[in-house]
């Protein structure tokens, strides 16, 4: 690797400490994560092991599989040793049979010991192999596709789809691969995130988006397959793996070969209230199943800055950052799949807000400089003025050249007006096309004053992050997040959505998907 | 002009002269773009009143699409008499007035209850009016010494609110939607109050104030709340609008209506 040039020199003892300390506020969380499973991740392990379809209300086998076993002998062993002991006792099919009869009461679980324990073990492991292998597959085309086509030039060019309907999704994002989008991320339906559990099949309805189902991830992957031939370029296909169903819908990420993911380690507790330890429990997991699948996680620092202000919270953005790349890397990411987001959210009125902006986003830069930064427009001061918003776009597309941003996600004028119409997104297009064609190698140039303002505000807000990393180290990060430290919410440890699916290993616990992503099956 | 009581108001869009009646509007059609195209984009312009109509920017978007910005004079007239809006119907006060009045009246903390409820996941709006922060540089509800303020936040359901507005007391409940996709917006706040006209007796509920960047603020009685804040609303006007509503200079709680 060539000696990378630093242009805020920032202090390398102080950068260490940084991450030091992240660790250290990190670290008790993982421990958690590694003695506690969940509903989501018992029924992310059936999904890997093949388990499809629902019940005639929608509730899917996975969920009636888990909760029968639940109600017979809990889930503190995890879900595989029972369900493929009582899989081979009664001599069901497969896993789908299983659930059917489970659900009318024919199939009694229990947790086998001795040699029906060593026979359900090797068969759930077995099952989930066959999910991985399939994982791995899809990994090995993806590296294929790219080496086909060649990767694009960063940034990628990152459109949101979010009509609701699969089958109008479709059309919409073959145009907006075709107009130069790099990456597509369907937008989920609102209030996915509270479901806990996904939603089967092709979806038409949803709400401001598209409910993330196994199959409609499947037909959008095969749209975009096409659309990648005719353009020879390929397309990668985002969705969102947070939520309640955090490891399942990483598991179906895989599985269909979907390319990245947002998951960020605290956007669930803060943003949607869900329990925290139910959070790093499914997020452990669902990085665990994005690393073996290749698929770049993004990480949602941005919605910080939408509650609270996007200069006195500057550091808490670089904070969150830290502690993402700290648990992805704890989970087996490497850096080039960590995607760490900020956005471009702080008030243009203030004087001096776009050197203020240039620090936060080279500061970043020069934190993580192998992750693929994620750069996010402005929405909070985006006001239904969309003449001024265009103007604001194009400076946010600017900082990004400036600062070498990885993932471009390409900024609307009709931000907080209307999902975006066809023409606001070849208006966005054009603007992103201009700045990066008129000023796309400005980071060559672009040295700030080595004395200067910018380079003085990017070592204060790092100073700061490492005081408040050091406060979350004193009082434990879970009740860090108690006591509102991140986008002013206050979540405690005992509340919140999920919580009731969080169940603590006993002895003897087995999860065949863990076993083998961690290398011990 | 404006306050001459006896002269009807009579206004044409402005451009660059008084009476001139130029607007702009950008829109696109599902037609390649050419010559048909663009006539086709002035016709709908002259439909729509336009007389005449400058075609000043036309580009395709893609193989089946094109975009058009047109210009063009409007002959229609806005009899600004006849315009219907909500006017504010209270005194705005001053965070230091709510406190004093709240004092004065009510000899108690008030307790505002406030969420995004339904599917909406956008506190923006609720958080702005509600969080210290604040919005357009006024601190939120959070900051009045005399307001006691519970925000529970993204995604509540109905029965929450209500089980929580009961629990704290509140005497006003604050709720957030910013989503609208299929009148979302509205079903949410139909079902929202409902359950609270339900969940008390007559006359005692909270006072239930709705805000979003969609709403239409007449649109209160229709919706079964007290009060509607539209785009812009700042903390201020809510805490004025509350003491209005809530606490009497006598030592009352009222309800507004």
């Amino acid at each position: 690797m060539s000696p990378r040039r630093t242009r805020l020199a920032l202090d390398p003892v102080v950068v260490r400490k940084a991450r030091a300390l992240a660790r250290r506020a990190g670290a008790p969380v993982v421990k958690l994560a590694r003695t506690h499973t969940t509903v989501s991740v018992e029924r992310a392990v059936l999904r890997l092991a093949g388990l499809q379809g629902a019940d005639v209300e929608g509730i899917p086998w996975a969920n009636r599989l888990v909760d029968a076993v639940r109600a017979d002998c809990g889930l503190e062993h995890g879900v595989a040793l029972p369900v493929w002991d009582a899989l081979l006792r009664d001599g069901a099919p497969d896993l789908a049979v299983l659930a059917q009869k489970a659900a009318a009461g024919a199939v009694t679980f229990r947790v086998p010991e001795g040699r029906p324990a060593a026979r359900a073990a090797r068969a759930a492991t077995a099952a989930a192999r066959r999910g991985i292998a399939r994982i791995d597959a899809n990994r090995a085309t993806r590296d294929r596709l790219l080496r086909r086509y060649g990767d694009p030039p960063k940034p990628w060019v990152y459109l949101i789809v979010a009509t609701g309907d699969i089958e109008e999704d479709i059309p919409q994002a073959q145009a907006a691969a075709r107009e130069g989008a790099d990456i597509i991320a369907v937008i989920r339906s609102t209030g996915q995130s509270l479901l806990d559990y996904v939603p089967e099949g092709a979806t038409r309805e949803g709400f401001a988006g598209t409910y993330a189902t196994q199959e409609n991830f499947r037909l959008m992957r095969a749209a975009l397959d096409d659309v990648s031939k005719q353009l020879r370029r390929y397309v990668r296909l985002t969705n969102y793996a947070s939520g309640l169903c955090m490891p399942e819908i990483a598991t179906l990420a895989g599985l269909e070969r979907l390319d990245m993911m947002l998951n960020d380690s605290m956007y669930g507790i803060l943003f949607r209230d869900i329990n925290p330890i139910r959070t790093f429990v499914d997020q452990r997991f669902s990085r665990q199943v994005h690393a073996r699948a290749g698929i770049v996680i993004n990480t949602g620092e941005d919605n910080y800055l939408t509650t609270a202000d996007a200069v006195e919270a500057a550091h808490t953005v670089t904070v969150s950052q830290l502690l993402n790349e700290y648990f992805a890397r704890e989970a087996g990411l490497p850096d080039e799949q960590i995607g760490l987001g900020h956005a471009f959210e702080i008030n243009p009125d203030l004087p001096d807000s776009f050197r203020l902006e240039l620090a936060h986003a080279l500061l970043a830069r020069e934190l993580f400089p192998d992750a693929p930064l994620k750069w996010m427009p402005p929405t909070k001061h985006m006001t239904g003025d969309i003449f001024r918003g265009y103007l604001l776009d194009g400076f946010f597309n600017l900082a990004g050249a400036m600062t070498g941003q990885s993932i471009l996600l390409v900024g609307m004028m009709t931000e907080a007006v209307v999902t975006p119409w066809l023409s606001d997104r070849d208006l966005a297009l054009q603007n992103v096309r201009y700045v990066f064609n008129a000023a796309g190698r400005l980071g060559e140039d672009f040295v700030p004053a080595p004395d200067g303002f910018i380079v003085r505000r990017a070592h204060q807000v790092l100073a700061e992050a490492v005081d408040l990393l050091e406060r979350i180290v004193d009082d434990g990060l879970l009740d860090a997040i108690g006591d509102g430290t991140f986008g002013l919410m206050r979540r405690p440890a005992d509340a919140g959505k999920g919580l009731d699916g969080v169940v603590r290993h006993a002895p003897g616990y087995l999860n065949p998907a863990t076993d083998i992503l961690e290398g011990r099956a | 002009m404006a306050d001459h009581p006896t002269h009807r108001q009579i206004v044409r869009p402005y451009g660059d002269t008084t009476g001139d009646g130029m607007v702009q509007l950008s829109f696109t059609l599902p037609l390649p773009h050419d010559k048909r195209a663009e006539g086709a984009a002035l016709q709908l312009a002259g439909k729509m009143g336009l007389d005449p109509a400058l075609l000043v920017h036309a580009k395709a978007m893609g193989p089946d699409f094109t975009f058009f910005v047109v210009y063009g004079r409007v002959h229609h007239l806005v009899d600004v008499d006849k315009v219907q809006v909500l006017e504010r119907e209270f005194p705005l006060l001053s965070a230091k007035e709510v406190n004093a009045a709240i004092r004065a009246g009510l000899k108690r903390r008030l307790v505002v209850v406030g969420a995004c409820i339904g599917t909406d996941a956008h506190t923006v709006g609720i958080d702005a009016i509600l969080n210290i922060k604040g919005f357009a540089g006024e601190k939120g509800l959070e900051y009045y010494s005399e307001i006691t303020v519970r925000n529970l936040g993204a995604q509540v359901l109905v029965p929450d609110l209500v089980e929580r507005a009961r629990a704290e007391r509140a005497d006003a409940v604050l709720v957030s939607q910013v989503v609208t996709q299929r009148d979302a917006h509205l079903h949410n706040v139909r079902e929202m109050s409902a359950a609270f006209r339900e969940a008390y007796p007559a006359g005692t509920a909270p006072l239930l104030v709705v805000g979003g960047p969609r709403f239409d603020e007449t649109m209160a009685g229709e919706l079964g709340v007290d009060r509607i804040f539209g785009k812009g609303t700042t903390p201020g006007e809510v805490a004025s609008y509350l003491v209005h509503a809530l606490v009497t200079t006598d030592g009352h709680r009222r309800r507004a209506s």
